[in-house]
């Protein structure tokens, strides 16, 4: 046997355990649900082919229309948020000050706290009459509205009922998500550090502000890092399930924060759905994929390599 | 030759050595002695330790049968993916809403024949706890611990209204007066509330039950989502909406703690009235202590009945958990062996009263109410006996229609749609989802599977 043919030999059996578990664990279960998608499956009986029955009865399904809905609107609103709080805090924390190292291991913590509790712990945060969300802002709005009453306004400004108003349930999650940016946060920190040091200087000799140079400089050196963080932000956002899953039961109040990934699951594990519920994930693969492509189309004329 | 050669074959050798040696650790072959079953059951904390005591006696009693008890969260799901990987327990604690379901899939053994041999039969029973099991011709389960709800009120809130507490409403009417009777207001917004539709929050989808809807027709198997009876009672929902504002009331709830926690709405007194199951003694006594003592704050009474139909008196909600054998399961003859005890008034009565419950079965010993801590424990264990007991509908696309109707009441409750524009929309809804059910189970039956 030559040398190289042993070595790719040995090199096969050394990445055999993540091929086999790749095959097993990955490739087959989606190929798998390719066809479980065309099937009628309850998981116990085998599945029975039913052509494209599915995604059919998915067009025609208002419940599903209503979690995709709910799925882009929350991914629009959480998408610049979760971009504009991780940029943010990169460029705060990227400042020369003293400590900043604890700083960062502070604002990077949160994202290590794991979805359950974490939505457990919102619930009071946002709970109507005791969270301390509404304990600072309604005393803030008490004051607004008795300045307003100089202008003729007479009425009460009520703090937002986060959990039991269909219209702000999602600007919740959305404000919750800000709170896991630390991981985005990092590699924006990363891609600043990247940013060559003679642009910002041209840029002083030019007169250049703080602002100019951000907008001309950061932003743009920093664009394959906003585009990689905007693509897993899509992702991210269309998967979303955990949090809603553990804080609005059912999708409540009123199905607004019934989202994709959780009818998904209830059709799969609930309602022993399974070959429907596999249809849907591959629909929200398709919409993923279609997101990205559009995203890189978009970049083409946005993002700036720094090799090129 | 080259020693090195040798290496990879000899890792190879070591790795399945070290495979047997583990595999022969953990396994046990033929152990002698009884035989084990495996037996997965939800209950933590005292109802997890009134089923402990419960397989222990059993296991103390005979030698022939050995029950490893394992506490499983999610039980439903996984007892299904279980069966469905064909590693399943022998005995499983499902929930009662489960059965047509999971016997629709074949997921769990049907149980006539065993029960014939323990001379187990519907007469042991008070009647709906036997058909709550009872699906398509075949019992599929037997009953652990049951439930049936009245309405539960706070004394201390009637007093504090002005009220006779030793008068609790008779019909829904009288209960609304009552209600409006016992709000209080602070900074003008509700503070303390008589009664609302959405709380507990658990039977929002079976309010029309207690004006007398339905919500299938078993004979014929079409769902009457929308029948007069459940639009009355979606109006009814309304009817508070209406009264208090849909904001307002929202603002009032997003003040109330978990269920289970002191700052439970009933419990903490903030709701006077709510309709509430045979359990709720047990969070009374855990997080309420002073609704018990030093004098009885609370008491419980069958809920009440529109003024219009008093043939609808004493309309209760019966739910139970079961016990159900698992197609796949290795000792099902063994299996039943120990569901047959639970099923023993002994049994029973020990599981029960660790729970605090009542008891399923017909006949009860005097003790076992006499002990028994709930002061209205007969209250819970008459009321299932009449005629208004109602339960789930047994049919495989409950847990969609439950969602449904969950959805509709929230509409209703928010003001967004009316009674009949939310129930009209499930009626649609569910009836397509049901005809396509059903024409699946027939194609499944005609591939013969």
């Amino acid at each position: 046997m030559s040398n190289s043919k042993r070595e790719t030999r040995t090199a096969l059996l050394f990445v055999s355990p993540w091929i086999i578990g790749f095959l097993v664990f990955l490739a087959y279960p989606l190929s798998a649900s390719i066809y479980y998608s065309f099937c009628n499956y309850s998981v116990l009986k085998a599945p029975v082919w039913v052509g494209m029955a599915n995604y059919r009865n998915l067009v025609q399904d208002d419940v599903f229309r209503t979690t995709l809905v709910n799925t882009l609107i929350y991914a629009l609103m959480s998408l610049p948020v979760g971009m504009a709080v991780a940029i943010g805090l990169a460029m705060m924390l990227n400042a020369k000050i003293k400590g900043q190292t604890i700083y960062r291991t502070i604002f990077y913590v949160p994202s290590l706290v794991p979805g359950v509790p974490l939505a457990v712990l919102w619930l009071w945060v946002f709970n109507g009459k005791q969270g301390i969300i509404n304990a600072v802002l309604q005393p803030l709005l008490d004051h607004v509205a008795s300045a307003l009453s100089i202008v003729g306004f007479h009425g009460h400004l009520n703090a937002p009922q986060w959990l039991s108003d269909a219209a702000w349930a999602k600007p919740a999650l959305v404000i919750m998500s800000a709170w896991g940016a630390g991981n985005a946060m990092l590699i924006y920190l990363a891609g600043l550090q990247d940013v060559p040091q003679p642009l910002y200087e041209a840029a002083d000799l030019d007169g250049a502000g703080w602002w100019s140079k951000t907008w001309n400089v950061t932003l743009p050196m920093l664009s394959p890092v906003i585009l990689f963080n905007g693509i897993m932000g899509i992702i991210g956002a269309l998967q979303v399930f955990t949090i809603p899953y553990i804080m609005f039961p059912g999708g409540s109040p009123a199905r607004s924060t019934y989202f994709y990934a959780m009818y998904l699951y209830d059709n799969a594990f609930v309602y022993l759905k399974m070959g429907y519920a596999c249809a849907m994930g591959w629909i929200m693969f398709a919409i993923t994929v279609i997101l990205t492509v559009a995203a890189h189309k978009l970049s083409d004329r946005y993002v700036h390599y720094g090799g090129s | 030759m080259d020693i090195r050669k040798l290496t990879m074959p000899a890792m190879a050798l070591v790795l399945f050595y070290c495979v047997y040696q583990s595999e022969k650790l953990t396994r046990v072959e033929n152990p002698p002695g009884p035989i084990h079953i495996t037996y997965w059951e939800k209950w933590t904390e005292f109802e997890g330790d009134a089923i402990r005591a419960v397989v222990d006696e059993y296991n103390r009693k005979q030698n022939k049968v050995h029950v490893d008890l394992l506490t499983v969260s999610d039980i439903e799901k996984k007892t299904l993916l279980a069966v469905s990987g064909g590693n399943p327990p022998d005995v499983a604690g499902l929930y009662g809403p489960n059965v047509a379901q999971y016997a629709d899939d074949h997921a769990v053994m049907e149980l006539d024949a065993y029960c014939k041999q323990y001379n187990i039969t519907r007469d042991n029973y008070i009647p709906i706890y036997f058909d709550i099991g009872y699906y398509n011709g075949h019992v599929y389960s037997l009953p652990t611990t049951p439930a049936s709800t009245a309405l539960h009120y706070n004394k201390q809130l009637f007093r504090e209204a002005g009220l006779d507490p030793e008068k609790p409403p008779v019909t829904i009417e009288e209960m609304d007066q009552l209600a409006e009777k016992v709000v209080t207001r602070k900074n003008g917004h509700i503070d303390k509330s008589g009664f609302m539709p959405a709380e507990p929050g658990w039977w929002n989808w079976g309010w029309g039950f207690v004006f007398g809807g339905r919500l299938w027709d078993p004979a014929t198997g079409k769902i009457t989502a929308n029948c007069p009876e459940n639009i009355r009672a979606y109006n009814w929902v309304r009817s508070y909406t209406d009264r208090y504002g849909a904001s307002e009331l929202s603002t009032f709830r997003s003040g109330f703690g978990n269920f289970s926690s002191p700052q439970n709405a009933f419990l903490s007194g903030k709701v006077a009235m709510e309709m509430q199951g045979v359990w709720m003694y047990n969070f009374i006594d855990q997080y309420a202590p002073g609704m018990e003592k030093p004098v009885l704050n609370w008491a419980a009474v069958p809920f009440p009945h529109p003024a219009d139909r008093p043939d609808l008196a004493e309309t209760t909600f019966a739910d139970e958990d079961i016990l159900v054998i698992p197609r796949g399961s290795r000792h099902p003859k063994e299996a039943f062996e120990f569901i047959a005890y639970v099923q023993s008034q002994e049994g029973m009565e020990l599981l029960c009263m660790g729970q605090r419950k009542h008891s399923p079965l017909a006949k009860v010993s005097p003790d076992f109410i006499k002990k028994h801590p709930n002061p209205y424990i007969t209250v819970f264990s008459e009321l299932p006996k009449n005629k208004n007991v109602i339960s789930p509908p047994k049919i495989g696309i409950w847990p969609e229609y439950q969602a449904e109707m969950n959805a509709a009441f929230e509409q209703v409750a928010l003001g967004k749609k009316t009674a009949k524009e939310a129930l009209d929309y499930v009626q649609n809804r569910v009836s397509l989802m049901n005809e396509d059910y059903q024409a699946q189970l027939k194609a499944r039956k005609e591939a013969g599977q």
